[in-house]
């Protein structure tokens, strides 16, 4: 049995503006009966280029329809640049969260929107917008649909991946080439239209040490410990930050990816975004 | 709010006659069975009375019955215990596409170790072609595992005729009847099995007990070792009371066998019948006529299970899907997929199972609130307009 909170499940027992709109300004259709979950969203606009009226059909499980109708309810209202910034974890706040596993209900309503906005943009023309080359063969999701959940909900392993966009749930032969994305994307920057975060203060060396060092102890160790294995921090010289892994660690052949993946994002997150990772060979 | 309880095919209500038997050998009797002194021995002849119960129950000898903690142990023991007893002669496995995780997972983890695998497929009816079967067998293969009836749609395999294919080659006969034990007769002095698994708390024993029939003669390497308990074939000490909970269960169910094939099939053929009448597009899975009496298995297109199952949950109403979203993976039950149910109908495929303690009332309420729930979902969903 899933733990849905109260508002899941108050969406799902009582869902907001069903139905279609005839003749609608827009119209996104996404998933498919083979899927398990599809979604078809339709708006309105007002005078005033607002979306005045919007109407969701889901076939699809209690936190499909959830996520659908709280969908309607958020973007009713805004304009469409508004709507358009509107991301999976939004929809997934407003029903006070998701379980794991479902996450991929709030993707499911954050494209719908998407193609909604790309019809009435490109004069009814666009359907449905499949962009980039497909990695997941049995649920059709594309290397950009991958390469975006990844960055927009700070995913760090195949398995979120496949929670968040159904990407490696069917046969699973796909799972290597996700790995690949989740090692190529998950050091990467941000992406340019999100807002920069304000520069750092400066840290003297004394307390970037200390935080590098805290950073290690609070999210790093306790991940690396779970799996027989242990990191060391050598020295700071600069942003080239020297650490040493050990126990299984040091003999993992994903130890690349353990430092490029997980270790220097972290310490760029919470300590400088300048910092750089350097493996010391014992 | 009283619980509809139409999930007998995940697990029972223990039986009080079964609880009644069981409280002694907590906290009077509840000495090991193997120790030397009487208060402890006077504890083995309960486990031996159950033993016999069990084995009145199959048709079989007391010597074949072993007691393990559950059906996923029994069918564990099965096929690694007759692999390893075979190692470096015979290579070959043979199952279908529609068992049990218990087996199919098994089997495809000795697949990875050494092992060939024929998974055979089944048709449209949830049936099997015993033609398939024969040509795959060869002096090769190690053991033969297929179920007696399927968890999902209770379709029942031919298991006296496999018995005898099997029998004919000289090759080791595996049945999964978790789902049969209790529910249909069950008389092992005919039908040619080797190994049969059961489960307790299927057939209102408590979860955590389980039995695996072994054939006189038939090898098999111990599966858990470290005792001599069980005739040295499931070391680990005798779990008492649950045993002899499982014994009194399987005297039960042999009392309620005729109940089971008239009033409970009665009940499941009300419940299916005015399931189909009421709502429309709604359709069967599997053989209706090759089935075990207390299961249905229902689709109701362009809706999804999860939601169906949640909606029955605010009446009390208890079943369980083949969807995907129910199972926490992405696909719908391989079963369904085995038997090519179109995806329109796979997610929202529902499954009632009955048993001896489900009454009429029960039945009329289902009929009562399931046609709404269905008729919402459907209103929700975009498959429906679009087909109108």
């Amino acid at each position: 049995m899933w733990e849905y909170t109260d508002k899941v499940l108050d969406h799902f027992h009582n869902p907001r503006n069903v139905g279609l709109i005839p003749n609608p300004d827009g119209v996104g259709e996404v998933g498919s009966m083979a899927c398990g979950d599809a979604l078809k969203l339709t708006f309105k606009l007002g005078p005033d280029g607002r979306i005045a009226d919007v109407k969701f059909q889901t076939f699809g499980c209690a936190s499909a329809i959830a996520s659908s109708s709280a969908l309607t309810e958020m973007i009713k209202g805004m304009t469409l640049d508004e709507a358009a910034k509107v991301t999976n974890n939004d929809i997934a706040a407003f029903l006070g969260g998701l379980p794991e596993q479902k996450m991929h209900c709030s993707v499911m309503g954050r494209e719908a929107l998407e193609a909604a906005i790309e019809n009435h943009r490109s004069g009814g023309k666009v359907k449905h917008l499949l962009d980039g080359k497909v990695v997941c063969t049995c649920f059709g999701v594309t290397e950009t649909e991958i390469e975006r959940v990844i960055r927009e909900n700070r995913l760090h392993t195949v398995e979120e991946v496949t929670n968040y966009c159904k990407a490696g749930g069917g046969c699973g032969g796909c799972k290597g080439q996700i790995a690949e994305i989740l090692a190529r994307v998950a050091g990467a920057p941000p992406k340019p239209e999100e807002p920069a975060p304000p520069p750092p203060p400066r840290l003297t060396n004394i307390r970037k040490i200390q935080l590098i060092q805290e950073t290690l102890d609070r999210e790093v160790r306790p991940m690396l410990r779970q799996d027989g294995g242990d990191i060391e921090l050598i020295d700071v010289d600069g942003n080239r930050v020297l650490v040493s892994l050990r126990g299984h660690c040091a003999m993992c052949r994903a130890a690349e990816f353990t430092l490029d993946g997980v270790v220097g994002p972290k310490l760029r997150e919470f300590v400088s975004p300048d910092l750089v990772v350097v493996e010391e060979k014992v | 709010m009283k619980t509809i309880y139409l999930d007998n095919n995940a697990t029972t209500r223990v039986a009080p006659e079964v609880v009644d038997a069981m409280m002694p050998f907590f906290c009077e009797l509840y000495g090991n069975a193997s120790s030397m002194h009487s208060f402890g021995g006077q504890v083995k002849r309960h486990v031996e009375r159950a033993r016999e119960q069990v084995a009145a129950c199959l048709g079989a000898d007391p010597s074949e019955i072993v007691f393990t903690s559950c059906g996923t142990e029994s069918d564990n023991a099965a096929l690694r215990g007759t692999c390893e007893a075979l190692t470096g002669r015979r290579h070959h496995l043979i199952t279908t596409r529609v068992e049990h995780l218990a087996v199919l997972s098994v089997c495809r983890h000795l697949g990875g170790h050494g092992f060939r695998v024929t998974e055979l497929p089944v048709d449209n009816q949830g049936l099997l072609d015993l033609q398939l079967l024969e040509d795959s067998l060869s002096d090769d293969t190690a053991i033969v595992s297929i179920m007696w009836a399927n968890n999902e749609t209770g379709v029942l395999f031919p298991i006296e005729a496999i018995g005898e294919i099997c029998r004919r080659k000289g090759v080791v006969f595996h049945t999964d009847a978790v789902q049969v034990a209790g529910k249909i007769p069950v008389d092992l002095s005919k039908v040619p099995v080797d190994l049969l698994s059961i489960s307790g708390h299927k057939l209102h024993a408590p979860k955590g007990v389980g039995v695996l029939y072994v054939r006189k003669g038939t090898r098999l390497s111990p599966f858990m070792i470290g005792g001599h308990q069980e005739g040295n074939k499931r070391a680990g000490t005798e779990n008492v009371p649950y045993i002899v909970g499982l014994g009194r269960a399987a005297e039960l169910a042999q009392r309620y066998m005729a109940d089971e094939a008239t009033r409970v099939r009665d009940l499941r053929d009300r419940l299916e019948d005015g399931i189909l009448k009421s709502c429309p597009d709604a359709t069967l899975n599997g053989s209706r006529v090759h089935r075990i009496p207390n299961t249905s298995n229902i689709s109701f297109h362009y809706v999804e299970g999860e939601a169906i199952l949640l909606l029955l949950d605010q009446f009390g109403i208890c079943a369980s899907s083949g969807s995907a979203c129910t199972s926490g993976s992405l696909e719908p039950s391989h079963v369904m997929r085995a038997m090519g149910v179109p995806f329109t109908a796979a997610h929202g495929s529902i499954r009632f199972s009955l048993s001896r303690y489900t009454t009429g009332d029960e039945i009329d309420a289902v009929l009562e609130h399931l046609p709404p729930i269905i008729g919402r979902l459907r209103e929700l969903s975009p498959f429906v307009t679009s087909k109108a």
